[in-house]
């Protein structure tokens, strides 16, 4: 092993990637003294430790699952637990509290400390949330769920590092593309160039037929930014960088209500129409659709939100548990069966992470289609 | 549900919403925009040359067909101008055959009739002479009458004789 055999856990999905390697050194001599040393560890660290730590390797990689699709306010690369080393680095800590406070999330020292900020002090909860505390750092309330206060947290957590890491690199791939057609005399060239049919594809495949020719070009940057968007960052989740932007329902709410909007404040009065008072139907009829139809307003964009965060969390948290079974099964046959699965599922996933986005474009444009449909109506409803 | 609202952080949420808008409108000034019209300008270009290449090969099968009716017509002409050329000539041939004829006999015309007057006028000069000569042979011969019979008779044989020399 490259990592000595003190060392004890890494990222779970960096083994994804080393698994062929690592993952049957692990089975065969370095796991069993690995737990051994975690429990000698674990019952040194106890007592300074407020909150304990699962000791079983099963409830160890289903803590680190859960943990891993959360967001987090450092950006941790791999932790050595025997020692209680973390190797990553902090993030600013922004909140909200009686003006802003701002300090690094070191201070935390992952989790294990209280910060303490202009006389305020904060706790970081297992949940990933920030508590407003005292001194010493008593949470109230049970200890998955305190009920401390919360104060506004607008952090540069992992997940917003990541998103204005995407925002840069989409930015300098596209605005480099649209800089080369000028240059060489409308053909595009160097790396925009294989994104250039991509554009087109969602122009050609998405916006037009959904939208119609008609209205199509003012949704054009929405369609594109939200198609890239989604999909470099599902690409950055399957990374060994254990990111999960997508798969994180702020980030999809985020998206489906940008989505919302845009629908609605650009509809025109055939949609409002269509919703109040539907045409080519009894008037009873219309009465009762009136509601429906409302409500399938508010359904619509939280069907994206939910389809794009359940399926981004759902990969995210298969394709960890099969990781996970290597370890737990610390022989040949079932580590390399679950390798082989695991292997199969990230295949999967980068399908996936196309087809997510592929899914949330498409039905955004669809929306965007019915928002600003001409109908006739005396034909179009019998 | 309620770990789904837990899990919802307000913080993430708006910074999410924010770069993400921030980067629509950036995108759309610095990229999509431009890329679009390129891509827009590059069919629009393709779709026109297309065009022109269709207009092109249609005007060229025009100016092939023009060609071949202009070809057509002048095999026509030429036809018509030899036949025209041809029949000029008969006529040409025939004219200055009448003509040449025509001339010819009024040339012999004027022949025989300068022909006539040259002999009338040889005639009366000859006759002039003749009545000269005889005048003078009459004369002479009356001299030499009244002079000498056979002189005379001499004379008058020699000047036949003479006569015939004439």
């Amino acid at each position: 092993m490259v990592f000595s055999n003190k060392a004890t856990k890494f990222i779970l999905l960096l083994t994804l990637v080393f698994a062929p390697i690592f993952g049957f050194a692990n089975e065969s001599d370095d796991l069993p003294v690995k737990s051994e040393i975690q429990v000698d560890a674990h019952s040194t660290q106890a007592n300074h430790e407020e909150h304990a730590e699962p000791t079983d390797i099963k409830s160890k990689i289903d803590a680190f699952k859960q943990h891993h699709v959360l967001d987090a306010h450092e950006f941790s690369l791999f932790e050595d637990e025997a020692t209680g080393a973390h190797y990553g680095f902090p993030l600013p800590i922004i909140l909200w509290d009686n003006g802003v406070q701002i300090f690094s999330s070191s201070k935390f020292e992952h989790g294990h400390e209280v910060a303490e900020s202009n006389g305020n002090y904060y706790k970081l909860g297992h949940d990933e949330k920030i508590y407003k505390t005292d001194a010493s750092g008593t949470l109230t309330g049970d200890e998955h769920h305190p009920t401390n206060i919360k104060p506004l947290d607008f952090s540069i957590t992992k997940s917003v590092l990541t998103i204005m890491i995407v925002a840069f690199l989409m930015f300098f791939v596209f605005s480099s593309l649209a800089k080369t057609y000028a240059k060489n005399g409308g053909i595009s060239s160097g790396v925009g160039r294989f994104f250039e049919p991509i554009v087109l594809y969602v122009r050609d495949e998405i916006a037009i037929p959904n939208i119609g020719e008609k209205h199509y070009k003012k949704y054009m940057s929405f369609l594109l930014t939200v198609f890239f968007f989604i999909w470099f960052l599902n690409i950055f989740g399957l990374t060994p960088l254990g990111i999960n932007v997508t798969g994180n329902i702020a980030v999809t709410a985020g998206l489906a209500i940008v989505t919302f909007l845009i629908t609605n404040l650009t509809a025109n009065k055939n949609y409002w129409g269509h919703i109040f008072w539907m045409p080519g139907v009894p008037t009873p009829m219309k009465v009762i659709l009136a509601p429906i139809e409302l409500l399938g307003v508010f359904i619509k964009p939280f069907a994206l939100m939910i389809r794009l965060y359940a399926n981004m969390f759902a990969g995210h948290i298969v394709l960890m548990s099969l990781i996970g079974l290597i370890f737990i099964f610390k022989n040949w046959v079932g580590g390399s069966l679950s390798f082989m699965l695991s292997f199969a599922i990230s295949v999967i996933e980068i399908l996936v992470a196309l087809l997510q986005a592929y899914i949330f474009t498409m039905l955004a444009a669809l929306y965007f289609g019915s928002a600003v449909e001409e109908h006739h109506h005396d034909e179009a409803h019998h | 549900m309620e770990k789904l609202i837990n899990d919802f952080s307000f913080g993430l949420f708006f910074w999410q919403t924010l770069i993400f808008v921030g980067l629509i409108f950036l995108l759309k000034k610095f990229a999509w925009k431009p890329i679009l019209d390129a891509v827009n300008e590059r069919e629009e270009g393709i779709r026109n040359a297309l065009l022109s290449a269709e207009n092109a090969k249609k005007e060229m099968q025009n100016l092939q067909a023009d060609n071949q009716r202009i070809l057509q017509e002048a095999r026509l002409e030429r036809d018509s101008l030899l036949k025209d050329a041809r029949e000029i000539k008969d006529k040409m041939i025939a004219d200055a055959k009448n003509e040449a004829q025509a001339q010819g006999l009024k040339m012999i015309e004027q022949a025989k009739a300068s022909i006539e007057s040259e002999k009338n006028a040889a005639m009366a000069e000859l006759k002039l002479q003749v009545s000269s000569l005889s005048l003078a042979i009459a004369e002479k011969v009356l001299k030499e009458e009244l002079s000498n019979k056979e002189a005379q008779t001499k004379l008058v044989e020699k000047m036949l004789g003479d006569a015939k020399l004439n």
